[in-house]
């Protein structure tokens, strides 16, 4: 098949084209406008809707205009300007309507620094805005992965009338890679649109879309509404990798481009005949907790890779449950870590194995 | 007879006053002796001598649009 | 001699537009006569059924219960964006905003300047009562000096607060602007003046000729500490003077729409 050289934020933007996206709204922040420029080219030579707004903030409300309407419709932004977008978020959700969000992390906190970071995992995968509610998280490594998650986002916000967000680092944005897109859908037409959207209500009754629940018996109604789509996500949508997992005693669990750098790690630590495996966790939301609590009684020793001070690691506790030994390696301020230092780690926690 | 005439919907009206207040004529009042289902003391139209000419001004002025206007008329004439 | 049946014939009703319960809004409130013209407008053009509106945080944030129509609730200020949203995906539509001081003036002001700057298709009616009602009275960017509210309780000190905002003045510096107006509610005739602007906003959307809006001058009485009569007098001898009414930009093609009106 043939494969083009594609940088990742191109790469994700025409996936979500291709995908039947029918409007982007967003902001230019580095390192993901490359996405804003594409779309600014692409859309209105397709007929579809693009506005560089004045704002994040501003970008995720005419989202949640468009997603109200019906429209498949995406944002872009990276970190800071994701953090503006947290109210619009909480309101997405909170008003069950789909939309796709994509954030490529730099450092931080604060402006911190354009360089590749994997900082906002609490933010996107605990809840960055106010309410309960958790967002579909994924988190590819690879470009083609990028572009197969965003292809598929569109569908997964719809099927759950929730957000779905791709999370990557600002390497996986600026890289090129050899990668496939896929075939072109058309955008969706207006009369087949949800029977929620609001379209104008021409022969019919009126639509609303809001996330007021004024009464609070109505409002814990609706959150447990919430919790029930949840646990029906938690059931379908997990998704992980796993590399020399059947004998492993030393267990790796990195997502993103920590996860790739732990690949590289972990295959050379098997040459040297090291028993390491590794778990990726593609899903984020929901989290692939059984899978670890499954491994974590096959294991000896769990060791958790971020570009961040140390988040997905609670999450992988909370699924091992003080089973296992839980060592951390995580860089931060948008350094990434090289596949010696990991490797370090790995012979370490082998040398002190006591077999 | 009246040319003019108007109800004041009940469910509506909050006693604002306010039709009471812009009336031409003066032929609306509020009712001080009773209350609507929701406590309000409604407006009601008191045109003993037929003053009300339909103007509709009572009606361009409540915020709850609770009034109806009607108005005397030849046939062929239509209404504003 | 000939005599000449008089037929009684309804002159006016309560436009179809509305909903069919009453509002929450306070004896006197004049959100019910801008709502109320609003529909009028809407039945007269016919285009209810196409027509999708966005409400904003204030008192008026549950006016999607009162207009039969489609209707989105915006995070507080973004109305503009979420219009914007809603107006790209369905150009065919007429969309348009419901905005208190708050909503349009304070937290919103970046989403409305730009709109306006876009020249985004949309229409904007913004109720201007120098106060922040829903929240109980606070002091809003429209306020006027020396105004006692919960959050000037001494009144507006303009050194500290700086003057009253005057949103038509500003957004008809801007291009994209193709119709800004203000208009007051504070009796009959300013209230048929302000029909016949929220007419011509409407319309500027219909013919596809830019950004509209209409600022509409109205009272709080309950937070202003007045009754809905002593509130009007207020509206009219005080806040007329600091925004005046009139046409701040028409652009020539509303001109069209305008003359005869």
């Amino acid at each position: 098949m043939k494969k083009d050289l594609l940088k990742g934020n191109v790469a994700f933007a025409e996936a979500a084209i291709r995908a039947g996206c029918e409007a982007y709204f967003g902001y230019p922040i580095t390192p993901q406008t490359e996405a804003l420029e594409h779309m600014a080219s692409r859309m209105p030579e397709l007929g579809r809707a693009f506005v560089q707004a004045e704002s994040e903030v501003a970008a995720i409300n005419m989202v949640y205009g468009a997603a109200s309407a019906g429209a498949r419709v995406m944002t872009s932004s990276s970190s800071p300007g994701v953090s503006l977008m947290m109210e619009g978020i909480s309101y997405i959700v909170g008003s069950e309507v789909p939309a796709v969000i994509v954030n490529i992390m730099r450092g931080g906190p604060g402006l911190g620094n354009i360089a590749p970071s994997q900082g906002d995992y609490t933010q996107m995968v605990h809840g960055g805005g106010h309410g309960d509610y958790r967002l579909v998280v994924l988190a590819p490594s690879t470009v083609q992965e990028l572009i197969g998650l965003t292809y598929e986002a569109f569908d997964i916000a719809e099927r759950y009338r929730t957000v779905v967000a791709i999370i990557a680092d600002g390497s996986l944005g600026q890289m090129m890679e050899p990668a496939v897109l896929p075939p072109m859908r058309p955008v969706r037409k207006r009369t087949d649109r949800a029977d929620w959207a609001l379209t104008g209500s021409i022969g019919r009754e009126k639509r609303i879309i809001t996330s007021i629940y004024l009464e609070p018996l109505d409002e814990e109604a609706f959150n447990q509404k919430l919790l029930d789509k949840q646990a029906v996500i938690e059931e379908n949508e997990i998704r992980f990798a796993e590399e020399f997992i059947d004998d492993a005693e030393i267990l790796l669990i990195g997502f993103g481009t920590a996860g790739r750098v732990c690949q590289t790690a972990v295959t050379e630590a098997r040459e040297q005949g090291i028993k390491v495996g590794l778990l990726r966790p593609i899903s984020l939301y929901p989290f692939p907790e059984r899978r670890i609590r499954e491994l974590a009684e096959k294991v000896k020793k769990i060791l958790v890779v971020e570009m961040n001070a140390g988040q997905m690691l609670y999450d992988v506790r909370l699924a091992v449950e003080g089973k296992r030994p839980i060592t951390f390696y995580g860089r931060m301020g948008g350094v990434i870590p090289l596949p010696d230092e990991i490797l370090e780690q790995i012979s370490s926690l082998n040398k002190n194995s006591g077999k | 007879m009246a040319k003019g005439r108007i109800t004041v919907d009940e469910d509506l009206c909050k006693g604002c006053g306010l039709c009471t207040e812009v009336c031409p004529q003066g032929i609306l009042v509020i009712a001080h002796d009773r209350f609507t289902t929701k406590g309000y003391h409604p407006a009601v139209l008191d045109d003993p001598g037929g003053k009300c000419t339909g103007c509709a001004i009572c009606a361009q002025m409540c915020p709850d649009a609770a009034i109806t206007v009607y108005r005397m008329v030849k046939p062929e004439k239509v209404s504003v | 001699m000939e005599k000449t049946e008089m037929v009684e014939t309804l002159v006016y009703s309560r436009p179809k537009s509305l909903t069919e319960g009453g509002t929450h809004y306070c004896p006197g409130c004049l959100h019910g006569v801008a709502h109320r013209l609003v529909a009028e407008v809407i039945d007269e053009m016919g285009i209810r059924e196409e027509t999708i509106g966005v409400a904003p945080v204030g008192c008026s944030v549950f006016c999607y219960y009162y207009f039969d129509m489609d209707f989105a609730e915006a995070a507080h200020g973004r109305a503009p964006a979420m219009a914007t949203g809603i107006k790209r995906v369905n150009p065919d539509r007429i969309v348009f905003t419901y905005q208190g001081d708050g909503d349009l003036a304070s937290i919103g002001s970046a989403e409305i300047l730009h709109a306006a700057g876009r020249g985004e298709n949309i229409t904007v009616i913004f109720i201007n009562n120098a106060i922040y009602g829903m929240t109980g009275g606070q002091m809003a960017p429209t306020t006027l000096p020396g105004q006692v509210t919960t959050s000037s309780p001494r009144g507006r000190d303009v050194e500290l607060t700086g003057m009253p905002l005057k949103m038509s003045e500003v957004l008809a510096t801007v291009d994209g602007a193709a119709y800004i107006v203000r208009r007051s509610l504070h009796n009959p005739a300013n209230i048929r003046k302000a029909k016949k602007a929220i007419r011509t906003a409407f319309e500027v959307q219909k013919q596809g000729l830019g950004f509209a809006m209409v600022e509409l001058l109205s009272s709080c009485p309950t937070n202003w500490k007045m009754t809905p009569s002593d509130a009007l007098t207020w509206l009219e001898e005080q806040m007329i003077p600091v925004y005046p009414l009139g046409d701040f930009k028409v652009a020539p093609a509303v001109e069209k729409i305008t003359k005869g009106r």
